[in-house]
């Protein structure tokens, strides 16, 4: 017990990087010798990966407001001459919330994998920018430095791009990786702009010591613009959502669910920045009209809220008129993610008023969980989608019919994952959809009308798609496909299994993991005095 | 205002990338319009680091000459490294394109049914 808490607990938020990282580059040297040891070996990574997630997880709820910051260089001091040099990694209620998120992911992805791929060639590499991919991504999701998570950014943009081309003897496949890697590119360089602007003016890399002397000049303001715009990009909202569909469509279901996590990890990485590296100048007055006071936090509000009005817009009736298979479903994730900011913007516009913050912090509350909840729902839903093209070659609904009865359980599955994404009870969309309506429609009760429409609209989507690929007669040409391979069931079965866990138990969800993460959103200064405390 | 010209430079860098990369119909130039992005910012980063008179922080027996600062040099290393990878990625998906389309205008190509 000793030695887990000496070593694997003190170290853990570098070891959560540090061993995929490492697995992925020992992995093109485990597959010379056979196929099964190195799927073992991935796999071995990956729950190695997540068992110290979890016992990171545990030292972080076992108090509330708990920070374990790992500082790189270990007991060397923090600062010298005034200067914050050292890189480090901070983690809070969120950062550990958003690694849980991914760790579900990357272990359904690599058992799904196996069957998945298991006809293609080149496996090695694969699996070699797989672990990459979710190296990156917990990099991202825990590092407390800017530049870091820059690195980190760039490093999933690359592997996922290369996976996303994965299937290079398809045109589009190629196509897609090449928007991906355009778009990111440009993202992680205005992202890049923006921590020049910022360790120009405060000679720090560090998020903390950066939040504790933002000023908010006219600099910081291009700034917090260029960082949005930036994480925007990566995170698929609407302006710039166009590679998003093509990106998850067209890459292989397997490599779609990490994409889902690289998505969530860059909208994490705009609401660290919002809430905690401008937490203190949120409420700063930036002009005045009449009477009224336009603060920041309204006007972000604001622009974000009409953001997501869009991007659920947009999202869903693109998923009306789509008839592939996956295109249709990376449309709704789209709409999905409109949710999530929808619930962000509306969170920012109320959070910070001085007589009533419980409204804010419900819609924060939503937000945040929805961010779990979009991720097993899309994540189900594409693995499914995958399924049915492992089975049948096919991903056009057109040419898709009475798939239920020879595959049953993804049938089940699907349908999971169809309740799931549309917020029907009881399934865990419901859950955070309905904390959604409710704290959105004490902003404006139009907010919630829109959200609730556009959410029966992707009911009436994919009862479409279920009414067209699993009910109907057999059809001939599927008459001998059959049941997908048992690892890929195993893999559908675990996302299921969580979904409907939530969807029954939310208050467990919420008061447990949720609250811990919205608890870091609003108290940045605990964030700050974790690290300036100790220098 | 000379010490204004290298971040005028940067702008303008980032601003003809910006172009090339949203009007530019060639992949090539798409590409080309990255780089310079990059080569903006890099830029950016190097003129932070500078201060007047300054040396370069490598060498030591100087005396109590001014150095400039250290940390943006590693910054723009880093970040050219990166951008190398990326450009070679890019570059790479553009050979793969144009096997299988055989033009690298984008309005030709991941047009047919799936």
């Amino acid at each position: 017990m000793n030695i887990i808490d000496d070593i694997f607990l003190l170290h853990s938020p570098a070891l959560i990087v540090a061993i995929p990282l490492l697995g992925a580059f020992l992995t093109p040297l485990i597959s010379k010798i056979n196929d099964k040891i190195r799927n073992g070996f991935v796999i071995f990574i990956v729950l190695f990966t997540s068992a110290i997630v979890f016992l990171l997880a545990n030292d972080i709820y076992s108090e509330s407001g708990k920070i374990h910051t790992y500082v790189f260089g270990g007991s060397a001091a923090l600062t010298q001459g005034g200067f914050a040099i050292r890189i480090l990694f901070e983690v809070d209620g969120l950062n550990i919330f958003m690694a849980i998120i991914a760790t579900i992911l990357a272990i359904a992805g690599v058992i799904y994998s196996w069957a998945f791929m298991k006809e293609n060639t080149g496996l090695d590499k694969y699996y070699t920018l797989y672990l990459l991919m979710i190296a990156g991504m917990f990099g991202m999701i825990l590092t407390g430095d800017m530049f870091n998570f820059f690195v980190f950014l760039e490093i999933t943009s690359i592997a996922s791009c290369a996976l996303i081309a994965f299937w290079t003897n398809k045109g589009t496949a190629v196509d897609a990786g090449f928007k991906y890697i355009v778009i990111s590119a440009i993202g992680a360089l205005f992202i890049l702009f923006a921590v020049a602007l910022l360790y120009g003016q405060y000679n720090a890399l560090n998020m903390a010591v950066i939040a504790s002397k933002i000023q908010f000049s006219f600099l910081d303001k291009i700034a917090l613009v260029l960082l949005i715009s930036g994480l925007a990009m990566k995170a698929g909202i609407v302006p710039m959502h166009m590679w998003l569909p093509d990106a998850y469509g067209r890459a292989p279901s397997s490599v779609t669910l990490i994409l889902i996590g690289v998505t969530q990890a860059s909208l994490y990485g705009a609401l660290r920045m919002i809430f905690t590296v401008y937490g203190g100048k949120l409420t700063t007055t930036i002009n005045q009209v009449g009477e009224v006071n336009i603060d920041l936090n309204l006007l972000l509000g604001i622009i974000i809220v009409g953001l997501a009005l869009l991007t659920i817009f947009i999202g869903v009736l693109m998923a009306l008129k789509e008839n592939n298979f996956k295109r249709m479903i990376a449309f709704a994730a789209v709409a999905e993610i409109g949710y999530m900011i929808l619930a962000i913007g509306a969170a920012l516009t109320t959070v910070f008023s001085t007589t009533d913050t419980t409204t804010g912090i419900m819609a924060l509350k939503g937000g945040v969980f929805h961010i779990l909840n979009d991720a097993l729902d899309v994540g189900l839903l594409f693995l499914v989608a995958g399924a049915i093209y492992y089975a049948t070659k096919e991903t056009s609904l057109n040419r898709l019919g009475g798939l239920a009865r020879n595959m049953k359980y993804t049938t089940i599955f699907f349908l999971i994952g169809l309740l799931a994404v549309s917020g029907m009870p009881p399934m865990n969309g419901f859950a955070s959809k309905l904390i959604i309506y409710e704290s959105t429609y004490q902003v404006n009760p139009i907010l919630s009308i829109i959200a609730i429409l556009c959410s029966i609209l992707l009911l009436a989507v994919f009862v479409k798609v279920f009414h067209s690929a699993f009910l109907g007669p057999k059809l001939p040409k599927f008459e001998n496909v059959k049941e997908v391979p048992k690892s890929m069931l195993f893999a559908m079965g675990i996302i299921a299994c969580i979904i409907i866990f939530i969807g029954l138990f939310p208050d467990l969800v919420v008061n447990n993991i949720v609250q811990p993460a919205v608890n870091a959103l609003t108290n940045h200064s605990n964030y700050i005095a974790n690290v300036i405390g100790g220098i | 205002m000379i010490y204004n010209v290298p971040y005028i430079a940067v702008v303008a860098l980032i601003l003809i990338g910006l172009y090339a990369v949203i009007f530019k119909r060639n992949l090539i130039k798409i590409v080309i319009g990255i780089t310079l992005i990059e080569c903006g910012v890099n830029l950016f980063l190097i003129t932070l680091a500078f201060r007047q008179d300054s040396i370069a922080p490598i060498y030591r027996g100087t005396g109590s000459r001014l150095m400039s600062l250290p940390v943006p040099h590693a910054l723009t290393l880093t970040s050219i490294v990166i951008g190398v990878a990326v450009l070679a990625l890019m570059l790479s998906l553009v050979i793969h394109i144009y096997r299988h389309y055989g033009t690298l205008d984008v309005r030709k190509i991941g047009r047919e049914e799936e």
